[in-house]
């Protein structure tokens, strides 16, 4: 291999690994997102059940 | 961080690499004795640059976590420790990759190679314990306490050249205290590289540094909702 051909492979193997890790970020972005999403609609399960509104104050006294 | 500047320092990132791209294949002399295999070294030290910035914020985020016990600095350790294993991974790799047309082996255990090894090998154990054990205090102490010991490795890697005797150019600083790049346009490229480098650092750890924050925030909630999911299921 001449001396071209590793320099190209050196850059080649930073842009590669750079990709793969923001790759990974934004995939765990992702799952974060949902869950997210799934707590959201749990809290609000937990909110509109019948039982808890016995439990939670009113507001509205 | 706002998501704005985020956004900002992102596309600042990603143009001066175009700009150091374009400056390293075709703007830069081509280098006497080592020829166009040396242009590596315009992206291999600031990979280097980064790993031991990101290892030195470990070290700092540990000890203040210690002190002070937030989970904040925590989180901070373990994203910068992340992003240190991913440039020190690409110091090794880019490395290798100039010592076979310069020196004709892929590895050699010089003093330099040999202490960066083992500095990407013990900021290897750091993540595996992070991925292999759970959240508690107990794991970030241990944590801590290992980020600060493997970061005592950084400035043995940076002085090896002058402690042992070695093969690895002293490019920055020679032993005779100059720099070794014989042309001005050598050093800007590197500047322009060093900049892209550390832009792209500071946008990657505000990033996964805000993930994990909004996780470890998330793991909070859920265990008051399933509380309070139970305290509702019992009465």
């Amino acid at each position: 291999m001449d001396h071209f051909t590793f320099l190209v492979a050196a850059y080649a193997a930073i842009f590669v690994v750079i990709f793969l890790y923001v790759l990974f970020v934004w995939r765990r972005q992702s799952a974060l997102e949902a869950e997210l999403r799934e707590m959201e609609a749990r809290l609000k399960e937990l909110i509109e059940s019948p039982r808890s509104d016995e439990e939670l104050p009113s507001r509205h006294p | 961080m706002s998501s704005m500047v985020r956004k900002g320092l992102g596309y600042l990132s990603l143009a001066l690499m175009f700009v150091a791209i374009f400056m390293v294949f075709d703007w830069v002399p081509t280098e006497a004795e080592q020829g166009i295999a040396q242009r590596i070294f315009y992206f291999h030290v600031p990979c280097a640059w980064v790993a031991f910035a990101a290892f030195g914020i470990v070290a700092l985020a540990g000890i203040l976590y210690l002190w002070l016990g937030e989970r904040m600095w925590d989180d901070l350790g373990y994203a910068a420790a992340e992003i240190g294993m991913v440039f020190c991974t690409l110091v090794l790799l880019t490395g290798s990759l100039w010592a076979k047309p310069i020196w004709g082996v892929w590895w050699t255990w010089d003093s330099r190679l040999t202490t960066t090894f083992i500095l990407w090998l013990m900021y290897g154990g750091y993540l595996l314990l992070r991925s292999s054990a759970d959240d508690s205090p107990q794991v970030a102490r241990f944590a801590a306490v290992v980020g600060i010991v493997a970061a005592l490795d950084v400035p043995v890697v940076i002085v090896s050249v002058r402690l042992w005797r070695t093969i690895h150019p002293a490019v920055l600083i020679t032993k005779t205290g100059e720099h070794g790049l014989e042309d001005p346009r050598m050093v800007v490229a590197l500047l322009v590289s060093l900049a892209a480098f550390t832009i792209f650092f500071v946008w990657l750890l505000t990033l996964r540094f805000a993930q994990l924050r909004a996780r470890t925030r998330l793991h909070r909630m859920g265990q008051e909702i399933a509380l309070a999911e139970m305290r509702a299921g019992d009465r």
